[in-house]
């Protein structure tokens, strides 16, 4: 059944529908139960983990991905409602070297402890980093506000994104004055 | 954390999402940003048959001045009302309260009209339009109307909304240049929901204000105008007495309840702080 159709309303619990979506810059079909979150189905359906299972309730912000663009939480939204959109997740960010920077600072400083917050962390950072080049820490911290990280604090993390903005503000004033 | 299960429909239009609602009845609910909505289906407090999904339905999109109101689509979603120049120029306030909600993440999801009709008592927007005297769009079978916010928010997550009705846009009348806004809330950690907020908009007439319209959140089962304060305040230089005499006031204004974490002392306490910094932002410069 496509997402678009007549109404139908029984409920059943093996209902399926299919769902296509760009999934890393690459066309994905996925046959899903309305209920399957995009979380339940980028783990369990596309084996892509690194989108972590944390409260399943909007609050710990490990599921992030970003959505045509926009860092959304897995775990509030349903695979269905996703038809049609562009999904990158933290291996696709990876894959592109978009965030290598972050991933390579955040290792340096060892901005992380367990790391299960930390794919959600990149995410939060990256689009941070991408509507602001070279935020103040108060607008880091409050960027980061969503994500919950139990187990270190959060001062190397926000030493590492300042750490990232700055080094690409200055390749920036580099590559132009070159 | 699973919802129940339930089937799915992506409307295109109104009358789709309409009918189908109609046809499914109590067992169906609309989804649109679904940063609140999904929660409760994974703690299963709801367990709808069918959820029909407004995103895609283009009439509850936009914004655009019509005559002496801006209206703003349903479907504008938080991160847009912190980035479309039309909200910054003539909603201002609801452009200063978006910050507020929640985090980053949700506000790229959560909706104007997701908030207004789930009439959450402590969400800044439903505060925002009662102190803008705006006016919600409702879509039924019977057509569209529209209705005041002051009639809009009748008790505790329960509106003007009949079973089935849809908001559809949000009418805020335009601001003038004569007037202020200002808006903040106290919460424990931010992002978190506000022990108490308030938005305010003042008409000034040179040093004085004209009129003022104060709305409270977080204090009640609705958002709540604060009428007594804005008496004293209207026709009124805003000086260091006048705030004083405001916030006096503010006590026969709201009743917040007790609760073991927020006793009422304190929340009305916590209000009249919140009063007091405001109006001086109002001051600034009047």
């Amino acid at each position: 059944m496509s997402v678009t159709g007549t109404s139908f309303g029984s409920g059943d619990a093996d209902e399926t529908v299919r769902v296509r979506f760009m999934v890393n810059g690459r066309k994905t079909v996925c046959e899903v139960a309305p209920r399957d979150t995009l979380l339940d189905c980028l783990r369990d359906r596309l084996e892509l983990t690194g989108t972590h299972a944390g409260c399943e309730m909007g609050t710990c912000a490990a599921c992030l991905v970003q959505l045509d663009g926009r860092a959304v939480h897995a775990c509030l939204m349903f695979a269905v409602q996703a038809d049609g959109a562009r999904i990158d997740t933290i291996e696709g960010l990876t894959e592109s070297g978009a965030i290598a920077d972050l991933q390579a600072e955040f290792h340096r400083r060892n901005a992380l402890q367990c790391g299960f917050c930390t794919p959600g962390m990149l995410i939060s950072a990256h689009e941070l980093l991408s509507h602001n080049a070279v935020p103040s820490r108060e607008t880091i911290r409050d960027a980061l506000s969503g994500n919950y990280c139990r187990c270190t604090g959060y001062e190397a993390i926000v030493d590492a994104i300042a750490a990232v903005a700055a080094a690409r503000a200055a390749r920036k004033t580099r590559d132009h004055s070159s | 954390m699973k919802a129940r299960a339930f089937s799915y429909l992506r409307a295109r239009t109104t009358e789709e999402a309409l009918a189908a609602h109609g046809q499914q009845g109590e067992d169906a609910r609309f989804i649109a940003g679904g940063q609140s909505l999904v929660p409760t289906l994974a703690l299963r407090l709801q367990a709808p048959k069918l959820l029909i999904d407004i995103t895609h339905i283009a009439e509850l999109r936009g914004v655009r001045r019509e005559g002496e109101f801006l209206r703003i689509g349903a479907l504008t979603r938080h991160c847009e009302t912190l980035s479309e120049p039309l909200i910054g120029e003539f909603a201002p306030l609801l452009r200063a309260a978006a910050p507020f909600i929640a985090h980053p993440a949700i506000r790229n999801r959560g909706t104007l009209g997701g908030s207004i009709a789930l009439a959450d008592p402590a969400s800044e927007f439903p505060a925002v339009v009662l102190a803008l005297d705006a006016e919600i769009e409702i879509v039924g079978f019977a057509g569209h109307r529209r209705v005041r916010a002051a009639d809009f928010f009748v008790g505790l997550f329960e509106t003007a909304l009949a079973p089935g009705e849809l908001v559809t846009a949000v009418h805020v009348p335009l601001f003038k240049a004569n007037q202020k806004i200002a808006f903040d809330e106290l919460a424990r950690r931010r992002g978190d929901y506000a022990l108490v907020g308030c938005g305010m908009i003042a008409t000034l007439d040179g040093a004085k204000i004209e009129t003022i319209r104060i709305a409270f959140f977080a204090v009640g089962n609705v958002p709540t105008r604060a009428r007594h304060a804005e008496d004293v305040l209207n026709g009124q230089a805003l000086d260091a007495a006048a705030i004083a005499t405001a916030q006096a006031a503010l006590g026969q204004d709201i009743a917040p309840p007790e609760s073991d974490e927020v006793p009422s002392a304190m929340r009305l306490h916590l209000a009249r702080v919140l009063l007091g910094r405001l109006l001086g932002r109002i001051g600034e410069g009047a």
